[in-house]
């Protein structure tokens, strides 16, 4: 599996040939704090870069997930729709979101590494 | 430059999130979030800095009565000493510009108000009490709530006598050697109290509620909480423009007040002989989707019939909760409406309230 890449709408993505697996950040779920539903984009359908893909609602507000790559959504989490909160527990591992077949692998080469990501994450967090 | 409250150096220093609200720095979460806060106060003592609301207190004795029954839809003469009731400052149009609690003192009556309409209320109530009675929205004082099953416990090692006191009742009790005024009352459909204390003796107050198993609860918990118990917030689903018998708080308008005089009383009068347009109701989901303020409500046949005023997730019950105005003939139990979100139409149905039933201590009926 390839180096974890994040999106600056904090996003991770990791990449198995062509197939991308998506989730969003462990920073994230701290800054929406409890989630309690989650909404994906349907199997077969297409998905553009920085374009929605979902949905994610905490206790206090909604949010939209972007994908930070386009592509056709080859699978779903459905454990995460069914139980919302494991995104808080394990958000950049067994509660990711959707897997594409990546359009344009160049896609990747914006996005940022983990020391990138850390360091912007605290940025705007501030 | 927003205030803060006594306890506000406890709330950061427990890793609260603190956000501003009605002019106040306030938390609305702590470390363990929402959720683990909301069940906590379920299932043990939760500890909420209500100081930002109001707490008025009127001097005077009979006449006072007289005349504040000439303001609040409510039956001050038969009250008796330390007795609280539910009660609102009305408009002429019938509407609310706040809903309170009122108790009567042995030398008048104290008033607990919204934080966000305290101001605004006390010249309305001053004015109509043409500057006849000393008022005082006292600043020195702090109000904290312990809410939950063992709310009893864990003040009661603090505060003696404690489990004297019957649901919407009050006294005067002390904290080592400080006088506090407890009520049997609260917001989240749990037996409980509030703490009226000065603001120096607060912070210690508080830490020893903690110390004895008591967890401070933000707000956000405090309205999920309020909202599962089916319980009304100033400003979501109650406002100037709304009557108490459009929001289905008609119990707090005793019989014997119907045919007399306060503000707004012909329109209510009215409203309860001939009904009313909307009405507020309790309204799930069918899926976990979460309907927050302003959701459009529609029928079966796409026509808009109403609107979502307060909405999210209630950790207890386990789903989607909310609660709106629909027009009269779609407030029925089990009545199927749509609820418009992110463009989508999602089933939902008129349910009773609350969503999360548990009984109170010597409980009144319906609050």
């Amino acid at each position: 599996m390839s180096e974890v890449k994040f999106s600056k709408e904090h996003e991770w993505i990791t990449l198995e040939g062509e197939v991308a697996t998506i989730g969003i950040t462990k920073h994230a779920t701290e800054m929406l704090g409890d989630i309690v539903f989650a909404e994906l984009p349907e199997k077969g359908s297409n998905v553009e870069k920085d374009g929605t893909a979902g949905v994610v609602e905490s206790t206090k507000a909604a949010s939209d997930v972007y994908t930070p790559v386009s592509g056709e959504v080859v699978d779903i989490n459905q454990a995460i729709v069914d139980d919302p909160s494991k995104i808080n527990e394990d958000p950049e591992g067994s509660a990711w979101f959707f897997k594409l077949k990546m359009k344009d692998m160049s896609e990747m080469d914006s996005l940022m590494n983990k020391e990138e990501y850390d360091k912007f994450a605290k940025e705007s967090a501030s | 430059m927003s205030k803060k409250t006594s306890l506000y150096n406890i709330h950061t220093n427990h890793g609260a999130k603190m956000v501003e609200f009605a002019g106040y720095q306030m938390p609305i979460q702590y470390k363990d979030g929402i959720i683990q806060e909301h069940k906590f106060t379920r299932e043990n003592a939760g500890i909420f800095d209500v100081s930002h609301m109001g707490q008025l207190f009127i001097s005077g004795s009979d006449e006072l009565t007289e005349d504040l029954e000439k303001i609040f839809p409510v039956n001050l003469k038969n009250l008796k000493i330390n007795q609280s009731k539910y009660s609102f400052l009305m408009n002429e149009e019938g509407g609310i510009h706040d809903d309170l609690i009122i108790t009567k003192m042995n030398d008048g009556y104290l008033i607990i108000l919204n934080a966000a309409c305290k101001n605004q209320d006390f010249e309305i109530i001053q004015k109509k009490l043409n500057n006849k009675y000393q008022m005082n929205l006292d600043e020195s004082l702090s109000l904290i709530a312990i809410q939950g099953p063992k709310a009893k416990d864990v003040l009661g090692k603090i505060v003696s006598n404690i489990n004297d006191l019957s649901f919407m009742n009050g006294g005067n009790f002390t904290f080592e050697d400080t006088e506090i005024y407890v009520t049997r009352s609260g917001y989240t459909g749990e037996d409980g109290f509030e703490i009226s204390i000065d603001n120096q003796k607060a912070e210690k107050f508080v830490k020893q509620l903690i110390e004895n198993g008591g967890k401070l609860i933000g707000l956000g918990a405090r309205d999920t909480l309020r909202l599962e118990a089916g319980l009304c917030l100033y400003g979501n689903d109650l406002d100037e423009k709304t009557s108490p018998i459009e929001a289905n708080l008609k119990w707090a308008i005793p019989k014997s007040r119907v045919e007399t005089d306060y503000p707004g009383s012909e329109i209510i009068k009215k409203q309860i002989n001939e009904g009313v347009k909307t009405l507020r109701v309790g309204i799930k989901p069918e899926t976990r989707v979460i309907a927050r303020g302003n959701t459009k409500i529609f029928n079966e046949e796409d026509k808009e019939i109403g609107k979502i005023t307060s909405g999210t997730f209630g950790p207890s019950v386990d789903c989607s909760i909310a609660m709106g105005y629909v027009e009269n003939n779609y407030s029925p139990t089990n009545t199927k409406v749509f609820l418009e979100v992110r463009g989508k139409k999602i089933p939902a149905n008129v349910c009773d309230l609350p969503f999360y039933k548990k009984n109170y201590v010597k409980g009144e009926k319906n609050v």
